[in-house]
């Protein structure tokens, strides 16, 4: 697998997307982040701090799992579920940034969309993700793109956070490379 | 849908990675309480059937929460009143539930072994969950006591759960030794002698027929209701003599370390083997067990009938002999 990010541009895209976002939202007042797990959640806590770095106070953050609410369960083996975590102040009336690895059919976000529907009300939902892979399903695109990766059906991108993988770094490589790496 | 469906029949098919699945699946389950919208998706245009031969209303309106929190369809189907009551036979009835389509039967049945007939007939193809079965096995009871424990405890391994009452009659402690003992928990039964079971020494605990020495090394101890329907025989002297000798009333939950919980499976006999004072008190569990009983049962019915196949207790007991 090829590295397309190293650790230095995956922490200078979140960089940007952190300003982005307060541009954006001008302060970013009403907003809150949800991340979805497992990489997503770990993207929003950082931007989060970046945020709190920046502006001097903290902007409400959580963790959004979409299991449930995938379209894909009964094509696959029962999965276990990650956690939902909102932040005190609820969703209501707010500004939710969701933030995820990769976007690719949209599926995921789709779900994501149907859980906060669930969940409250938002004013607004905006998407912040670290790769844009192409190939979407669905009629959704993202508001913060860390870097666009114009990829073929075949090959797989990988985002690897220090928080689970020991290190940070996105990676672009083919099926058959994620097989050899599943059998090591 | 692909091979053969996995059923929840006893605790004693549950694997240590299985029931801790279920128990963190539960917890994740269990937040959805406190939404203004107590309602999944997941298990949408599916259909659960709740096939009662005995009477029982708070399991059957647990599982039938528990499915309708995850947008399942419900039927419920009690025996009485049926055409159970004119004859027909349990065969029959999953024939009928067959041709109607059923994923999942959630079956309470009078005779031990009424479940895994169900199951393993070839009558169905859906997930059987045993909701009790005759005196032998209540599963996903044991599984929201060992919930219940994992959180009021913090952890099981290594706790000390005593079991009270009327073990010989009672599925919920046969269904708790197996999956406390599987979770590490160390268990002690205490009963008196004409209500411990036979063969109770192959069992995965220990046992003692005086409870005031066990209580003062307890974390929890679980009372068992005084199956008053099953007392044919003269299983004790009087009901006076079971409530001094093995009921929980104030004075003896004094014994008991401070952080220890008091727990009953429900319905209690209130001042037979649990006080009023006891029941009521703030080491009682009695109605988070309800409340988590629900969770638990969305989380079994999830595993099973979530995914094209199901996460827990894959092994096909049938297959395997």
């Amino acid at each position: 697998m090829r590295a397309v990010l190293d650790a230095a541009a995956v922490q200078r895209a979140l960089t940007r997307i952190a300003h982005e976002i307060l541009e954006r939202t001008q302060g970013a007042d009403d907003a809150v982040l949800l991340g979805i797990p497992t990489r997503g959640a770990h993207l929003a806590l950082r931007l989060a701090r970046q945020i709190a770095a920046v502006e001097g106070r903290s902007l409400p953050h959580g963790t959004l799992d979409v299991t449930m609410y995938r379209d894909d369960l009964r094509l696959k083996p029962a999965r276990a579920l990650g956690r939902t975590e909102i932040p005190a102040g609820g969703v209501d009336g707010k500004l939710v940034v969701l933030v995820d690895d990769v976007l690719f059919s949209g599926r995921t976000i789709r779900a994501a969309l149907d859980a906060l529907g669930d969940l409250g009300r938002p004013r607004a939902v905006q998407l912040a993700v670290l790769v844009d892979r192409g190939h979407r399903e669905l009629p959704i695109r993202a508001d913060y793109v860390g870097k666009n990766l114009p990829t073929a059906q075949r090959e797989t991108v990988q985002v690897r956070l220090a928080e689970t993988d020991g290190a940070d770094a996105v990676l672009l490589g083919t099926k058959a490379d994620q097989s050899r790496e599943g059998a090591r | 849908m692909t091979g053969h469906r996995s059923h929840l029949l006893s605790t004693a098919d549950l694997s240590a990675d299985d029931a801790t699945l279920i128990l963190d699946t539960a917890a994740e389950l269990a937040r959805l309480a406190d939404r203004p919208i107590k309602k999944l998706p997941t298990l949408r245009g599916r259909t659960v059937v709740n096939l009662f031969f005995e009477d029982s209303t708070r399991t059957r309106i647990s599982f039938e929460t528990a499915a309708k929190r995850l947008s399942a369809d419900v039927i419920n189907f009690s025996a009485k009143g049926s055409s159970v009551s004119k004859g027909e036979s349990l065969k029959d009835t999953a024939l009928t539930l067959e041709a109607m389509g059923a994923d999942a039967v959630v079956v309470r049945h009078w005779a031990s072994g009424g479940a895994h007939r169900l199951a393993h007939a070839g009558w169905i193809r859906s997930a059987v969950v045993n909701a009790g079965d005759g005196t032998h096995e209540h599963p996903t009871q044991a599984l929201l006591d060992a919930y219940t424990l994992r959180s009021r405890l913090g952890g099981l391994d290594g706790r000390r759960v005593t079991i009270v009452g009327d073990v010989l009659h009672s599925r919920v402690a046969r269904s708790n030794v197996r999956l406390l003992a599987t979770l590490g928990a160390e268990v002690t039964l205490v009963a008196p002698p004409t209500l411990m079971p036979f063969g109770v020494e192959g069992w995965p605990c220990s046992t003692s027929y005086e409870l005031d020495p066990v209580l003062p090394k307890s974390d929890a101890v679980m009372m068992l209701r005084v199956q008053r329907e099953r007392m044919d025989q003269a299983f004790f002297p009087t009901e006076r003599e079971y409530s001094r000798r093995y009921g929980l009333q104030a004075e003896r939950m004094a014994l008991l370390p401070e952080h220890a919980v008091v727990m009953h499976p429900g319905p209690m006999n209130r001042g037979l083997e649990i006080s009023a004072e006891v029941a009521d008190s703030a080491r009682s569990t009695i109605t988070e067990q309800v409340a988590n009983g629900v969770s638990v049962r969305m989380a079994v019915l999830y595993l099973l009938l979530g995914g094209s196949e199901p996460a827990i207790g894959t092994e096909d007991e049938g297959e395997r002999r």
